[in-house]
């Protein structure tokens, strides 16, 4: 339980420093959402389940989904790259 | 008549009284100059005088520009040079200056915090011990922190409502689209931002339907259950609201607008979110009113334990729970194409 514990919040730790230092801001929101919910399964050991059913439904959820709504609307999702590739943007899952 | 100075045109007072009369600025300098060339028009210059003097001048107009060159340049090289190397050290240097003077007062502000869980910890007081000892007796709710957030600190939560229907509001106001207000159903305006909203994504996707068709109900469902029973298991309003409106949020990327919009529209979110918030408000005077003054009041803890107890409690969180359900789904809807 203690090394879970460790491993988890070492993830936390790597994805708020990768958040912050990858390029491309679709992976970093990605990353972001890999972060809380880590997160909310840390709220569940610390035997505060309230919290992590929030952090789950805000922080990996909603949060993310309104990041990638506002990438989408300010067209900072790069299609060109993935033009190419037949199925164009669909293929990625977005 | 008083003599004038032969500058008289050009000096001070004349100017400002010639700005006030037409309007000519003071600060603009053509003006002077066409006084400055009157007055060199009386001293006649021969031919080759002025020839000599014009290229005097641009002779040391080019030995300026040349001069100004020969610096740039080597300011050029200065700044390739050394001037890039020198102003890279400094910024990292303040950048881990700044790195570590944060990390520094970090720890050490850590370092002064209380051992975690100890007996003498300054939060151990009387407030806390209240809530624990004596929070279910006198709230009525098995979680002691839904007895804390909607009983003890009611006007907190009350606050925190209106905070999330005032962002509300402002996404509203900032991205809701002109045409949409008319209510005549899908205008051009509304139709491109949909269709703009659909250029990434697959209209109907099989996969994601059948998920969606699958899961939604049961989220839903745990959403609302979280919410009627926050005052006797971990949960409430805010945690089963975030729940639903997520829900809602999957049925809405899975089915598209107009399935949506069949439960839920603009009316449906501004009668929600006012009628809950007034609720709430009022039903909290009620019991702050008859708290305050000492009388009886119709709301009693009851038997803890059972759903139908903790008084109000059990109806401000469902009243939380629905104004943060659609304050959620608002926002996405708002953020998507610009109306509900």
């Amino acid at each position: 339980m203690q090394a879970l514990h460790l491993i988890l919040l070492l993830f936390v730790l790597l994805c708020a420093v990768a958040v912050a230092m990858t390029k491309d801001l679709l992976t970093s929101i990605i990353i972001f959402m890999g972060q809380s919910l880590a997160m909310s399964v840390i709220w569940i050991m610390l035997q505060s389940p309230d919290l992590a059913i929030t952090e789950a439904a805000v922080g990996a959820g909603v949060t993310s989904l309104l990041l990638f709504v506002t990438l989408k609307k300010i067209h900072a999702i790069d299609v060109k790259k993935k033009e190419g590739e037949g199925h164009g943007p669909d293929a990625e899952g977005l | 008549m008083a003599r004038m100075r032969k500058d008289y045109e050009t000096s001070w007072w004349p100017r400002l009284r010639r700005w006030i009369d037409a309007g000519a600025s003071p600060l603009d300098d053509a003006l002077e100059k066409a006084l400055d060339e009157t007055r060199e028009g009386h001293q006649v210059l021969s031919q080759e005088e002025a020839a000599e003097r014009e290229e005097r001048a641009e002779a040391r107009q080019r030995l300026d520009r040349a001069r100004e060159a020969r610096m740039y340049a080597r300011f050029r090289e200065w700044r390739q040079q050394k001037g890039r190397r020198w102003a890279n050290m400094l910024y990292r240097l303040l950048a881990v200056t700044v790195c570590l003077a944060i990390i520094w007062v970090l720890l050490e502000t850590a370092a002064y915090l209380p051992p975690f869980g100890h007996a003498d910890n300054p939060a151990h007081n009387e407030v806390s011990r209240r809530y624990i000892e004596d929070g279910m007796t006198e709230t009525g709710a098995v979680n002691i922190v839904a007895g804390m957030i909607l009983d003890y600190r009611a006007f907190d939560t009350l606050g925190e409502s209106n905070v999330l229907f005032i962002a509300a509001c402002a996404v509203i106001i900032l991205l809701r689209l002109p045409d949409a207000r008319d209510g005549s159903g899908h205008t051009a305006a509304l139709l491109e931002a949909e269709a703009d909203d659909r250029m990434y994504e697959p209209k109907n996707d099989a996969i994601l339907q059948a998920t969606a068709r699958l899961l939604t109900p049961f989220i839903l469902m745990f959403g609302l259950y979280v919410m009627f029973y926050g005052h006797i298991s971990p949960g409430g309003g805010f945690s089963g609201g975030a729940i639903m409106g997520a829900g809602l949020i999957l049925y809405l990327n899975a089915f598209g607008f107009k399935k949506a919009e069949r439960f839920f529209t603009y009316t449906t979110f501004r009668v929600i979110s006012v009628a809950a918030l007034s609720f709430y408000a009022g039903s909290k005077a009620y019991s702050f009113f008859t708290g305050a003054n000492g009388l009886h009041s119709f709301i009693t803890p009851g038997t803890p334990g059972r759903i139908f107890s903790a008084g109000l409690i059990p109806y401000l969180n469902i009243a939380v729970g629905f104004v943060v359900c659609c304050t959620m789904y608002a926002f996405y809807t708002l953020f998507r194409k610009g109306d509900l």
